[in-house]
């Protein structure tokens, strides 16, 4: 076995315990944390398939964005376990029918003659000099880019659908202008007097 | 050198690669971990200066021994895990902070050549460490199991998410006029052009045609260090240290040593960005590491004069600053620099 197997198989196992883990995990910050071990191995994964601009986007975006950002929320929610786990029996023969549908999907699409091992072979190594970053850029800006620019309207369409349906004008709010409080000059605020000094 | 490392070579077989790696990285962490501890040293020292104080000077000559003395203090003090916290991870959280600060460093070049790991996508993978720098914080945070923790991890999140979209925006200029991801070439990229061949190094560096660029990469920077002015989540006057209010002995000591050695860092990468990294900033002068050296205290040394300088920022306006001035800023620059790029007026061809 080659330091590569050893590497692959380590980050395998982890991956698939800190998996098991996110779902079984009876504190949700415990099972957030775990999550984001997943992610971090699965980078792992996909560095050792020479694909370091995927591994390092996905520790960047959904380690050190999305997840610091649900951890956040996940940390200020009181969740009472004993309310979650009242409905569990109720809802398992739904899950359970889900559960399955998606495990015979999978095998559908894992065991079937277009993505079988046969239908996909190894990619030819590259050779020295190889940037995946260079490769994805020059495709998804020249044969994919109208694909490209699509995805990220949608999305964009989709960042301020989210702004608009959570924004709310307060009228009460007692905001003070930045620019106008750096622009203040001192006759603006004090104005000096001069008065004959009383006595008595 | 070549006939030293040989027969240690030949004694080790097969883990060669693995030994020659651990040596190359205590021979980059045990000079950090000696700038980390004078670098406590040279703010005491400096902010003393600046307030018209002497700064510590009992230990050793003129101060000198103080920071070995702070380090056996730390150590010998115990370790107290509050009884409400959560064990494990408030264990974690000061490991996770000094973690990332440190494996940075392994893309980082110091001279031509002297890298551990001279990757394509360098630029990447530091963008990448530092994003998850935030975890030690709020890990430590939760974990404490503490109002005034959790407030500080919360200020942490949402201040650190910030800033690294300006910083990224800021590194996708240097990245578009280099062409290159790797940090060597990006260096390499600042010795090339007009002025570098009329003598004048310091001209050709990015921090001119990209200057808005720099500074708000500096600024960003110490904001993403958590220093002051931007030390809300810390903020002694309000939540008293935030993340670190519960940790106590070398618990708290790895916080601190993450923070300044991240201080090192953001300093190193700005000196090798912005400021040409080992190039010598004149005709005259041969390139060396020792400029590296040079630059990066300049801007250690920004550091701690910001810090002694400027009272802190309110909360709100650190995110406005973020938000609505940063961010804009950069994007506009990038669509300018893109433009710059590949116009006829371009000088980088």
């Amino acid at each position: 076995m080659d330091f590569q197997t050893v590497v692959f198989y380590f980050f395998s196992t982890v991956l698939v315990l800190s998996a098991l883990r996110v779902i079984t995990a009876r504190n949700p910050v415990h099972a957030a944390l775990f999550l984001v071990l997943t992610f971090f191995t699965a980078g792992g994964i996909w560095m050792l398939l020479r694909a370091e601009f995927l591994a390092i986007a996905l520790v960047m975006v959904y380690v050190g964005a999305v997840m610091v950002l649900f951890l956040f929320v996940v940390m200020m929610l009181d969740i009472n376990l004993d309310r979650i786990r009242e409905g569990f029996w109720s809802y398992l023969p739904v899950g359970a029918v889900i559960g399955l549908l998606m495990v015979v999907e999978m095998a559908i699409v894992l065991g079937g003659k277009y993505f079988g091992l046969e239908g996909m072979p190894a990619p030819a190594d590259p050779g020295e000099g190889y940037s995946n970053t260079k490769e994805l850029g020059r495709l998804l800006y020249t044969e994919y880019v109208y694909p490209f620019e699509l995805a990220s309207i949608v999305l964009l369409v989709a960042m301020i659908a989210a702004i608009a349906l959570t924004l709310r004008k307060r009228n009460n709010v007692k905001v003070v202008d930045p620019a106008a409080q750096v622009a203040v000059k001192r006759d603006d605020r004090v104005r000096i007097v001069s008065m004959r000094a009383e006595k008595d | 050198m070549e006939s030293i490392i040989e027969p240690v070579a030949a004694l080790f077989g097969p883990a060669w690669p693995l030994v020659w790696s651990l040596l190359k990285i205590i021979g980059i962490i045990a000079p950090l971990f000696l700038c980390v501890a004078y670098l406590t040293l040279a703010e005491r020292k400096v902010i003393g200066y600046m307030q018209v104080r002497i700064g510590p000077n009992r230990v050793g000559p003129r101060g000198l021994l103080q920071p070995i003395a702070d380090g056996v203090k730390l150590l010998l003090k115990e370790v107290i895990v509050p009884s409400g916290a959560n064990k494990g991870l408030f264990i974690l959280g000061p490991v996770l902070a000094l973690g990332p600060a440190l494996a940075a460093w392994a893309v980082v070049p110091f001279s031509e050549g002297w890298v551990i790991g001279n990757v394509d996508a360098g630029l990447l993978f530091l963008l990448a460490v530092t994003s998850i720098e935030v975890y030690g914080v709020i890990i430590a945070a939760w974990a404490s199991n503490s109002k005034y923790a959790f407030l500080g991890g919360m200020r942490a999140a949402a201040q650190m998410v910030s800033y690294e979209i300006a910083m990224g925006f800021a590194l996708v200029c240097v990245l578009m006029i280099s062409s290159s991801l790797n940090l060597s070439e990006i260096v390499a990229g600042q010795g090339r052009g007009q002025w570098a061949e009329w003598g004048f190094g310091f001209l050709s560096w990015n921090w001119l045609p990209l200057f808005p660029m720099f500074i708000v990469y500096l600024i960003s920077g110490i904001a993403e260090t958590n220093r002051a002015p931007f030390d809300v989540v810390e903020g002694e006057s309000e939540i008293v240290a935030g993340h670190m209010v519960e940790y106590s002995g070398m618990a708290f000591a790895l916080f601190f040593l993450g923070e300044y050695a991240n201080m090192i860092l953001i300093s190193a990468l700005t000196s090798i960005l912005f400021l040409g990294g080992w190039l010598s900033p004149v005709g005259f002068l041969p390139d060396s590491f020792l400029w590296l050296v040079a630059k990066t205290s300049f801007i250690l040394f920004l550091f701690l004069w910001f810090r002694a300088t400027f009272p802190r920022f309110r909360y709100d306006h650190i995110m406005r600053l973020g938000w609505k001035v940063f961010i804009p800023l950069t994007l506009f620059w990038v669509v300018v620099v893109a433009v710059w790029v590949m116009s006829p007026f371009s000088i980088w061809k």
